[in-house]
């Protein structure tokens, strides 16, 4: 039974292509929350460096080994970078776009040079087989597990134990990293653990996704679960879950149409942002659109009241408080006086006498809440004589 | 030598990486000096699916429609970007980040599709990724060159204007340039050294070669001409070098050598460049500390000799070093050379001890009021 749901090919990659995306969205919702999105862009490129050294000196192309030796990377890669920018001579974005480039040539060299024959080729490190997960398998309880299925729910367990553990402390080093310093954390400690976690994930994910498409599942997800909501927890929630909707979905429409598996998941992830920024209860464009629409129209109600609050048993009210009048004086156009009309007498603002509109009391109050604001709150309905 | 620089492979190879050397160099000056490093790194990722669509589109492997396909769709990335972080509430580097993976990703996808379709000439797109300078044919230094060409004729029709975005964008705004118009030419030309990059450098490394040039010619000048001309010539020289050696070698890949090349002329500028060198700076701080000792062993010997009332009071060095908590030989050495103090005697003690000369009770004297003076 369970050595069936091993050999299942397909739940194998969808699987991994899940994992791969929960372990990058719990550290890359913090890392898009600081505006670092980009530091995992540098390591992940860099870290090609570290899986080529490690893989000279040790001959081992996966295991903790290659994970320690990535996490080194991602820490070099961010030291030298503020190494760089502590100089005064280079801008934060510049120096990221010279550090990660340099290792990423020099592992690439080494691999043009040394590891021409061998498994390891910038093609598999830029873009990953998931496809293959399933043929690289160890031997667990006599059932054949997948070695990238293996090591990604072991970095995927080690990201939420780390974020479980340090929630509190990454919140406040997140949000306010000078009050996190002021009470006593080590904000920058914890960052620097964050990266550390992010290069191993990088590392265990590359002979699955390549180190390119991780990018897209680092910063993809979180951006779109933090479109949807303001509670940090619920973030990483909708970022995990988002990730493993894009590993199912993109692993059907890869097959459907016969293309890359990881590219596909990672394209879909894109998909989801795209949904979250469209249609998104709070910040979606469709909700500012309507937002947006329903303050134009409530204003122009307001205008119509005021309009009419102000020429009330004056002398001009026969002239004025009347539909062509919105036309005239207000340049509205006819549709559209009509339209604000309709609506103020749909909503109970205003009355006809006959050719004369006028205000009900709901639409008094309303222009008076523009026009007399001190009246508010102090019983505005006794006008003053 | 002669021999190497008549061979047709690198001659064409060498023209292109001039080329590529010049525009990346340009425009990345700018690019650099508007904070929009990254930008370069998003557009070229972006650039994957287009040459893609433009290799599907033309049926081969036609440098033409590649690039044309590479620029609409890194432009389209830049306008995702845009998209994004001004309408909702997302920042700068997600929005970077976001075009940069997702295009890629699509590009990945319809390069599998290509492969899948077993088109025979489909070989030489993956040498878009890293970079293949012998790809390069007689034909497409053509197109390079026309890319080139326009851009530094935009350049230079616009120099004004973009130096002044660059620097002052409110200000531009303020005296009526229209500075959204200038920043897309800035970011559509930025897409346009990409492309020339493409063959050369290859898709992953191309944001180094917008950067590394540039950062490298800041260091020498404070010019904006200065540094665009000298950014033109570094990215020149690595990309010539990078080809070349490529070119030669034993199948090293270009878009690496180039990269290294330009990267170690960034090192040696941030090191060594006249004014700005962190060695020069180094070499300063160190001269400044020593004199700043000297000072304080001067104004202590004046303090000592105060306490005692005599302008001549040998004081032992004993007591000077523990005053400082380190040794100041050194520091009485310097002094003794520039005739501030001297070696003095204190009987009945043996011990060596040293007394201000009347020089040296002018300098400390002047040391002390320049202080009060700047205290109150």
């Amino acid at each position: 039974m369970l050595e069936q749901l091993f050999n299942n090919v397909a739940l194998m990659i969808v699987l991994t292509g899940a994992l791969v995306g929960c372990a990058a969205t719990l550290v890359g919702t913090f890392l898009v929350l600081r505006g670092n999105s980009m530091l995992s862009d540098a390591i992940s490129h860099s870290i090609i460096f570290g899986i080529v050294v490690v893989w000279l000196l040790t001959g081992e192309q996966s295991g903790p080994v290659q994970i320690l030796g990535a996490a080194l990377t991602g820490v070099l890669t961010v030291f030298l970078t503020e190494l760089l920018v502590s100089t005064g001579r280079v801008k934060n974005d510049a120096a990221i776009g010279l550090v990660f480039p340099v290792l990423f040539s020099i592992g690439v060299l080494l691999i043009n040079l040394y590891a021409r024959d061998v498994h390891i080729d910038q093609h598999t490190v830029l873009l990953g087989e998931i496809g293959f997960v399933w043929l690289d398998t160890v031997a667990i309880a006599d059932l054949p597990v997948p070695r990238s299925l293996l090591w990604m729910s072991a970095m995927t367990l080690v990201n939420l134990l780390f974020i479980v553990l340090f929630f509190k402390e990454l919140k406040l080093a997140t949000f306010d990293p000078a009050l996190a310093k002021a009470l006593g954390f080590a904000p920058g400690l914890l960052f620097y653990a964050l990266l550390m976690l992010t290069s191993s994930t990088a590392v265990a994910a590359f002979d699955a996704v390549g180190v390119i498409l991780f990018i897209a599942f680092v910063i993809v997800p979180p951006s779109a679960a933090y479109l949807l909501t303001d509670r940090l927890w619920l973030m990483l929630v909708i970022g995990a879950a988002i990730s493993i909707a894009s590993s199912v979905l993109g692993y059907w429409l890869a097959v459907l149409w016969n293309v890359s598996i990881g590219g596909m998941m990672a394209v879909m992830t894109g998909l989801f942002l795209m949904l979250a920024f469209l249609l998104g209860p709070r910040y979606g464009m469709a909700a500012q659109l309507i937002r947006r629409r329903a303050q134009a129209r409530a204003n122009e109600n307001r205008t119509l009241a005021v309009h009419l609050f102000s020429h009330e048993d004056g002398p001009g009210e026969g002239e004025e408080n009347v539909a062509r009048a919105l036309r005239d004086h207000l340049g509205w156009s006819e549709a559209r006086a009509r339209e604000v009309l309709r609506r103020s007498l749909d909503e109970n603002l205003v009355t006809r006498e006959g050719e004369l509109l006028r205000l009900t009391p709901k639409g008094r109050a309303l222009a008076r809440e523009i026009l007399e604001p001190w009246e508010l709150g102090t019983g505005g309905a006794q006008a003053p004589a | 030598m002669l021999t190497l620089l008549q061979d047709y492979t690198i001659q064409t190879v060498a023209m292109g990486a001039a080329m590529l050397g010049v525009i990346s160099g340009v425009l990345g000056s700018f690019a650099v000096l508007r904070k929009q490093s990254l930008l370069g790194d998003t557009l070229s990722h972006a650039a994957l699916p287009g040459i893609c669509l433009g290799f599907v589109v033309a049926g081969g492997r036609e440098l033409g429609s590649i690039l044309v396909g590479a620029l609409v769709t890194g432009a389209l990335a830049a306008l995702l970007m845009l998209l994004l972080t001004r309408n909702s509430r997302l920042k700068t580097d997600a929005g970077l980040g976001i075009g940069l993976s997702v295009f890629f990703a699509i590009g990945v996808v319809l390069l599998s599709a290509i492969q899948g379709s077993g088109n025979a000439s489909q070989g030489g797109l993956e040498s878009f990724l890293f970079g293949q300078a012998a790809a390069i044919l007689r034909g497409d230094l053509w197109i390079m060159g026309g890319i080139t060409l326009a851009a530094l004729g935009l350049v230079v029709a616009f120099w004004k204007e973009f130096k002044l975005v660059s620097f002052d964008p409110v200000f531009a705004a303020s005296i009526g340039l229209p500075v959204v118009a200038l920043e897309v030419l800035l970011t559509v030309m930025i897409a346009l050294a990409v492309v020339v990059g493409l063959q050369m450098v290859g898709v992953v490394l191309m944001a180094a070669m917008v950067i590394a040039p540039a950062v490298a010619a800041r260091q020498w000048t404070r010019r904006l001409e200065g540094m665009v001309a000298l950014a033109a010539a570094i990215g020149m020289a690595g990309g010539v070098f990078g080809a070349v050696v490529s070119a030669l070698g034993r199948g090293l890949a270009t878009g690496p050598l180039i990269i290294l090349a330009v990267s170690a002329v960034v090192l040696v500028s941030l090191l060594v460049a006249p004014g700005r060198g962190l060695l020069w700076e180094a070499v300063r701080r160190w001269r400044l500390r020593g004199q700043l000792e000297g000072q304080q062993v001067l104004t202590t010997l004046y303090g000592l000799a105060a306490h005692h009332r005599d302008p001549a009071y040998p004081s032992e060095q004993g007591s000077v070093d523990a005053f400082h908590g380190t040794g100041t030989r050194a520091a009485l050495a310097k002094l003794q050379r520039r005739g501030l103090v001297r070696p003095a005697r204190h009987a009945p003690e043996f011990t060596r001890h040293w007394t201000l000369t009347p020089a040296g009770i002018a300098e400390a004297e002047r040391i002390l009021g320049a202080m009060g003076r700047e205290a109150s």
